[in-house]
């Protein structure tokens, strides 16, 4: 398979001194520095309790920062250019798939015939065509998270920010979904950021992993995975994965024994 | 590039099993109907026979026989009653799901609005309407009207409590992503604590429409034999000076079967609406 070009352009988006503080005086997350590139693929690993779910949701704009500055550089439209997938599927019970896509892009303002389309492409792109008309009781979980993905990429986000999406899957499922999250990744040259506690999940789909420790929850490592795209079954049970699972495991033990 | 679903993913979301089925029904399905039929059978032969056997006066207790002879008799002055009920229950029915719903949504607007109205709403719910209605067949000339104000009380508050925690029942990941998207609060109303509300506003319905019923029927007998009205409440009340129970009773067969109707009805309805997506609508799984 040739080699993918996945060259990381000027920071996207950038962190400085980023901060949270609860109402009852936890600080959850202290002095995060991070810049990250457009169209790189970034995990934030750490175990639970570490604040990385709060940095997401200060990038996505959910909730303030209480010090720091977060910003995204100029560009793309204000809305859809964060796309969001939690970490269950947060579909709507009453929409069908189809339906459930549609809505960024019918907040948007877009028209129905338009956003249709682009929805059901969207669903294609996640290998839904087909199930546009079920409803999401009908669907399995990770169809379900599948159809959460399309809807976070319906409006060709420059950001994707993904909080634990595969956390809830089987392991097969999962390894599946990597697989077609890192073909999506490549294909539409979105910036990537993915919240994980799992090194392996981290270090088979990022160009670069951010070890987090917790109490207070702050950055203790930064470490590329400087290994080719396209990744398949190849790399993960290559020597290359090992050594990178053993590096990034070994920083998450430091980072928790401090 | 776009990826591909496996089948094996997917056959996993097809897990519909076959029940076997008897004429189209499942032998659960036939228990359900047949169980409560036989107790009513047995009952209904049971009281036959007690009448015959112990040779009760039909002034005192009728068989239901008698019952049923006499509602076909009379089917004429019934049913002309009935529909006066009926008219009065599903007006009472129509404004309380209006205004109940238009409140809640004033309400999941404005928490000022909520909490300065919610009292009286709950005032208005737990005063006996026996005890306002004949005031307020005192102050409104129309008796119609007067009927249609009672019953709109006792039927109004099921809606508006169920609709207002509804609408605040909103899933709090699916209301984050309103947020990211800068959604407003008509596209927040409209795309997502309106579905969210609907189970709910349909269960307070379902309530109410037998809360409608009775409302109008109290309502009736407090207005009493001097109304003008004539719904089957009067008929009782009637039936009763002139010592007439067998046609009591029929008039009391024709209210239990409207209640019946009325919450098979909206439950019917409830159902179509939510079968594809609430749990509440999906076929039971034992």
């Amino acid at each position: 398979m040739p080699e993918v070009d996945v060259g990381v352009g000027a920071p996207v988006l950038s962190l400085a001194g980023v901060t949270k503080r609860y109402a009852n005086g936890t600080l959850a997350v202290r002095g995060v520095d991070l810049a990250v590139g457009q169209g790189d693929f970034v995990s934030l690993l750490g175990p639970s309790g570490c604040g990385k779910s709060t940095v997401l949701r200060m990038m996505a704009g959910l909730i303030p920062p209480s010090g720091g500055r977060i910003a995204m550089a100029a560009g793309g439209d204000a809305t859809g250019d964060i796309g969001f997938v939690f970490q269950e599927p947060t579909l709507a019970p009453w929409s069908n798939a189809l339906r459930n896509v549609m809505l960024p892009l019918r907040l948007a303002g877009v028209a129905k015939p338009e956003a249709e389309q682009r929805a059901a492409a969207a669903l294609a792109s996640v290998g839904l065509a087909g199930f546009e008309r079920s409803y999401p009781r009908a669907l399995s979980g990770g169809m379900k998270m599948r159809v959460s993905i399309a809807r976070a990429l319906v409006t060709r986000p420059r950001l994707l920010l993904m909080d634990e999406p595969f956390a809830a899957l089987d392991e097969i499922t999962r390894h599946r979904l990597n697989n077609d999250l890192l073909t999506l990744w490549q294909a539409e040259r979105f910036t990537a950021i993915f919240v994980t506690h799992s090194v392996f999940e981290s270090v088979y789909l990022s160009r670069r992993i951010v070890v987090m420790a917790a109490r207070p929850g702050r950055v203790v490592a930064d470490l590329p995975v400087d290994a080719a795209y396209p990744r398949g079954e190849v790399f993960r049970t290559s020597a290359e994965y090992a050594a990178h699972c053993r590096a990034i495991s070994s920083a998450l033990s430091r980072a928790m024994g401090e | 590039m776009s990826v591909v679903l496996s089948s094996d993913e997917a056959a996993t979301a097809q897990a519909e099993i076959a029940e076997k089925t008897v004429l189209g029904l499942t032998p659960d399905g036939w228990l359900r109907i047949l169980a409560p039929l036989l107790i009513g059978v047995l009952a209904l032969g049971g009281w036959e026979w007690a009448v015959r056997a112990k040779e009760i006066p039909s002034y005192i207790l009728p068989g239901p026989i008698e019952i049923g002879r006499t509602l076909m008799a009379d089917w004429g002055t019934l049913s002309g009653s009935l529909l006066i009920t009926l008219q009065i229950t599903f007006a009472a029915l129509f404004v309380a799901a209006g205004l109940g719903l238009l409140l809640a949504v004033l309400f999941a607007q404005s928490r000022v609005i909520e909490l300065s109205l919610f009292p009286y709403a709950v005032i208005l719910q737990v005063t006996p309407i026996v005890a306002i209605a004949p005031l307020i067949f005192i102050w409104v000339d129309d008796i119609r009207i007067a009927l249609l104000i009672c019953a709109w009380i006792v039927a109004f508050f099921p809606i508006l409590s169920n609709t207002t925690l509804g609408l605040n029942s909103a899933d709090h990941n699916l209301a984050d992503l309103f947020r990211l998207y800068r959604a407003n609060r008509w596209q927040v109303l409209r795309y997502l604590r309106l579905p969210t509300a609907m189970p709910y506003f349909l269960a307070g319905l379902r309530i109410s429409g037998g809360l409608a019923l009775i409302g109008a029927i109290v309502a009736e007998f407090v207005a009493g034999t001097g109304g003008r009205a004539s719904g089957l409440a009067y008929r009782i009340l009637e039936a009763g000076y002139q010592l007439k129970i067998p046609r009591m009773f029929a008039a009391l067969v024709l209210i239990s079967v409207t209640g019946i109707a009325i919450f098979g009805a909206l439950s019917l309805i409830s159902h179509l609406m939510l079968r594809h997506w609430h749990e509440s609508a999906m076929k039971e799984r034992k």
